[in-house]
């Protein structure tokens, strides 16, 4: 895979040329922390970041989104009749992307993207999309990604790897969708650094401190894991609030919601949670999941045991962190996972 | 306020022992730095799991709602105050109770201290009033006071008003606080600067819901953000649904709040939620000399009347 | 690309109140362009997203049967903000329809099998397709022996009330229609719950028979054990779920029962498959 040298120097440069036919998103501290945003001319991504404080997820796949559009006037032509609402699917590009946050959307592509059904917005955005991942040259304490299915300098998911060489940025084409970008920037200084990123990549690998054990996930029955008697003290201080499913890069669940206003409405979706009452709340009143310990038992089931079982190619957790640096009560994936494959139904004598 | 663990522990044992109590609530120690988790202890040989530090900024009066054991419950001066409000409110009955108070020094700001240390945080150690901060070879010191909560700051009721037993002496309660400096600020602005400061402070808002969800009075069955008939705000990020959550979560509080802090400190983002609160509380303490929570005696402003009352429309 | 999201417009033909406490109703819907129609090809025991603009859209199984040509019929209760708008509307509204979604009753399986089928109070409408389905003349052949038992609280209360009338009089389906309790002189038919009934009218269990069963949590509860002490394998005991759902599509994530979709993996289940499920629905 070809590798290209960009000095610093040219940076600035460049990206400002890509913004002639690209949308460029890239991390910016706004407030205390960093998030992802479109670029404004002249204005450049901070890589001076662990990682955002949102996930990236938002530019594919934002936290409210206009499906459809109609007309409530009875006296126009297809009024209540749904269409498509127009949208921006020019190419943009988003810079900056940790490696972990570009392979969930692979993760998070099984759901919409399936043989049966393709959900167009998701698709559309995603395929508009060209992901420059910066290698994590320092990852944190919270990050457990390469125990998670990837790693610092991962590149599934990505077109372009970047990794900061201090001067200067190698950045490897991953895909043809990187090169053109590449191209389009004007950068085109080929060198010959497989050995460095690969030393680096090691380095930055050993850096890891954290880790799940996923292993045994798989070979384990449904419903004993279900069943398992460690869910209530697990979910105890648990709030339900959305914050680890609203900051993870792979949480993937919506509410449809129309809104009119006036004689002209909107079908949209919103994020929606699981750990919220109202997500599977019946209209008769029922509620499969009414208490604190269903909901919270269902998102770690679902992201290490359902999930697993139905890609059969691992957890839907990509180790970024989040939902573990966010937590408002400190409940963290990492001890529940571990719970869980470890986890041995006790046979009865009797 | 370290020395108040082993107290804590001996209490919890015995009352668990004796099975005054079904279960402890209390915190453990957290796999971050500046986090502990809220749990239960229900048998005597675990007690050593519970802590106590500067990071239980949590308040657990929010465990205790229409819980039916008989609960031991660790409590500092905001959660006591909001266990009373429980009490009050029938969330919870007084003598399922055992409140094992807590003389509080106030609690550390962890938004605060992550925004005041350029690096990732390894580990963070509390002495008597100081506060280590160590990342990957670094490390800065802080004296505590630089980095309590904002609610802790201005507290002035450290001390549990409820309580069956205390760890420690009571602490001393700090005096000559201007509680509403903040909101008077806000008070003088004008309509449209105040809009703007609303819009500026939310526009983090991710509607996870984690200060309405940290905070022991958002009991209601169904929250009005959650209802359908009739839908009274959309769910959308729409700016105008998101302020509208906020001021009219505040409204509910009215009368109510102790600016516990929980909601700021569970807020991902870091929203200065406490401001909209705290408006409230100071028109309750300005109007009606109230301050929630303080007696089991009282009943809060909003649901009684007097013929003294400042406002002409009720007369 | 074919976006899943987008109802096709419907006009609505006509509404017939079912129930003398008028919370159903059925609505006759026809599409606005031919060509939709065509590529709404379901079989029973599906369902599909019901859409009012402005208002939002409704899980609701299809009580219409193939067989039946020209027109897409649901009934509905009054249950929320979508079902209530529906009450409220009048023929000729527009509206939109997205499906038909989830898999159906195993039509492969029951073929050349007696079909027993077990339904109470309003869950009787993607019955009333199969039953439908099944006695159209090209498709009755492919059948043996179809019993049905269906039950209501009252006589008022039962759906699809002159198809009934009618498929008693028929020879080729064994009718037991029951009613929990009447006061009504001219009833003619069972009195008792359905799982009784079901003891006393249902035939045995064995590899040609196949039972279908819908009602509420209370009868399904109640009727379960009847089936087994009839013989039924738990293969041979077919359900269909009611979840809450959005997409219908197995995307939005609320549906799920263990790492099955009900909305699209479902609904349709048989016990031995729900036995191996997670108990949360």
């Amino acid at each position: 895979m070809k590798i290209i040298r960009i000095d610093k120097k040219n940076w600035a440069g460049g990206l400002e040329k890509l913004k002639g036919s690209y949308r460029l998103f890239g991390p910016v501290k706004d407030n205390e922390f960093h998030n992802f945003k479109r670029l404004d001319k002249d204005e450049l991504p901070d890589f001076n970041y662990f990682n955002t404080r949102l996930s990236p997820k938002s530019i594919i796949y934002p936290q409210s989104e206009i499906m459809l559009e109609y007309e409530l006037d009875e006296n126009k032509e297809n009024h209540h009749v749904m269409k498509e609402s127009k949208k921006d699917y020019s190419q943009r590009v988003v810079i900056g992307i940790r490696p972990c946050d570009a392979s969930a959307f692979l993760l998070v592509k099984r759901n919409f993207d399936t043989p049966e059904y393709k959900d167009p917005y998701w698709i559309r955005s995603y395929e508009a999309t060209t992901f420059v991942g910066l290698a994590c040259n320092n990852p944190q304490a919270t990050c457990f990604c390469t125990s998670a299915g990837c790693g610092p300098f991962y590149e599934d998911g990505l077109d372009v790897l970047l990794v900061d060489a201090g001067d200067h940025f190698l950045a490897k084409i991953i895909s043809s969708k990187g090169e053109n970008l590449l191209e389009a920037a004007g950068w085109d200084t080929e060198t010959d650094a497989d050995e460095q990123i690969e030393t680096m990549k090691q380095e930055a690998e050993a850096r890891i401190t954290s880790f799940v054990t996923t292993n045994k996930l798989k070979d384990k029955k449904i419903i004993d894991l279900f069943d398992a008697p460690f869910w209530e003290e697990v979910a105890f201080a648990c709030i339900n609030c959305g914050t680890c499913t609203y900051v993870c890069p792979t949480c993937w669940c919506f509410d449809i919601q129309d809104e009119a206003y006036g004689l002209c409405g909107i079908r949209m979706r919103n994020w929606d949670s699981c750990m919220f009452p109202l997500f599977t709340l019946h209209g008769s009143g029922h509620n499969p999941r009414s208490t604190n310990m269903q909901r919270v038992r269902q998102r770690f089931m679902h992201k290490l045991k359902y999930y697993v079982d139905k890609y059969n190619d691992g957890i839907q957790c990509v180790g970024c962190g989040r939902c573990i640096r966010l937590c408002p009560v400190n409940i963290d994936i990492r001890k529940i996972c571990n719970m869980m494959n470890s986890y041995e139904v006790q046979v009865t004598s009797d | 306020m370290l020395g108040y663990l082993t107290k804590i522990w001996t209490i919890s044992e015995r009352l668990l022992k004796e099975s005054k109590v079904d279960m402890v609530i209390g915190f453990r120690k957290g796999t971050v730095p500046m986090m502990n988790e809220p749990c239960v202890v229900k048998s005597p040989e675990n007690v050593k799991e519970l802590v106590w530090d500067s990071n239980c900024g949590i308040n657990l009066a929010n465990y205790l709602t229409d819980r039916k054991e008989k609960i031991a419950v660790i409590a500092k001066g905001c959660d006591s105050r909001n266990i009373v409000t429980h009490i009050i409110e029938n969330k919870i009955k007084r003598d399922q109770l055992f409140v094992i108070g807590v003389p509080c020094k106030g609690m550390i700001d962890r938004h605060k201290i992550s925004s005041m240390f350029e690096k990732e945080i390894i580990e963070v150690i509390e002495e008597e009033n100081k506060i280590i901060v160590r990342g990957n070879d670094c490390e800065k010191i802080f004296k505590k006071a630089e980095v309590l909560q904002e609610n802790c700051a201005i507290c002035i009721h450290r001390n549990p008003v409820i309580y069956d037993e205390l760890v420690a002496e009571p602490v001393k309660e700090q005096t000559d606080i201007d509680r509403y400096k903040d909101v008077r600020r806000i008070e003088e602005m004008q309509v449209e600067e105040k809009n703007n400061f609303f819009d500026e402070t939310l526009s983090a808002c991710i509607r996870c819901y984690a200060c309405r969800n940290a905070c022991p009075l958002c009991y209601c069955p169904t929250c009005f953000v959650d209802e359908s008939r009739p839908q009274w705000l959309g769910k959308s990020i729409d700016p105008v649904d998101i302020k509208t959550f906020h001021l009219l979560r505040a409204f509910h509080c009215a009368g109510r709040c102790t600016d516990c802090g929980a909601c700021q400190r569970a807020c991902p983002m870091g929203i200065n939620v406490r401001i909209f609160t705290k408006k409230l509380e100071k028109d309750c303490f300005e109007l009606y000399g109230w301050e929630a929570g303080m007696s089991l005696d009282e009943r809060p402003p909003l649901d009684t009347y007097r013929p003294d009352d400042p406002e002409d429309f009720i007369k | 690309m074919q976006n899943p999201y987008l109802p096709y417009p419907v006009r609505i033909e006509e509404i017939i109140t079912e129930t003398e406490d008028k919370n159903l109703k059925t609505f006759k819907l026809v599409f606005l362009n031919p060509d939709d129609q065509e590529k709404f090809l379901y079989k029973a025991g599906q369902f599909a997203e019901l859409s009012v603009a402005g208002k939002g859209e409704v899980p609701i199984g299809i009580a219409s049967s193939p067989s039946e040509k020209g027109y897409l019929m649901f009934t509905i209760n009054k249950v929320g903000l979508v079902t209530t708008t529906l009450h409220c509307m009048k023929p000729g509204d527009i509206m939109g329809i997205r499906g038909p979604l989830g898999n159906s009753y195993p039509w492969d399986i029951l073929k050349g099998k007696n079909v027993v089928i077990i339904g109470g109070g309003f869950a009787f409408t993607t019955l009333r397709s199969a039953i439908v389905y099944m006695l159209d003349p090209v498709n009755r052949p492919n059948f043996k022996k179809i019993h049905v038992i269906y039950g209501a609280r009252s006589p008022g209360m039962l759906l699809y009330k002159d198809e009934l009338a009618a498929w008693e009089a028929r020879d080729d389906i064994n009718m037991h229609i029951t009613v929990d309790s009447t006061e009504d002189p001219t009833w003619k038919y069972n009195v008792g719950f359905v799982p009784t009934i079901t003891e006393q009218k249902a035939p045995p269990g064995n590899e040609d028979t196949y039972a279908i069963i819908c009602g509420p949590p209370i009868m399904i509860k109640f009727t379960q054990p009847v089936l087994d002490r009839l013989g039924y394998c738990h293969d041979k005991i077919i359900m269909s779920l009611e979840m809450r759902m959005k997409c219908g599509i197995g995307m939005c994530g609320r549906c799920n029962i263990g790492k099955e979709f009900v909305c699209k993996d479902g609904p349709v289940f048989t016990l031995a498959q729900l036995n191996e499920m997670p108990k949360e629905y």
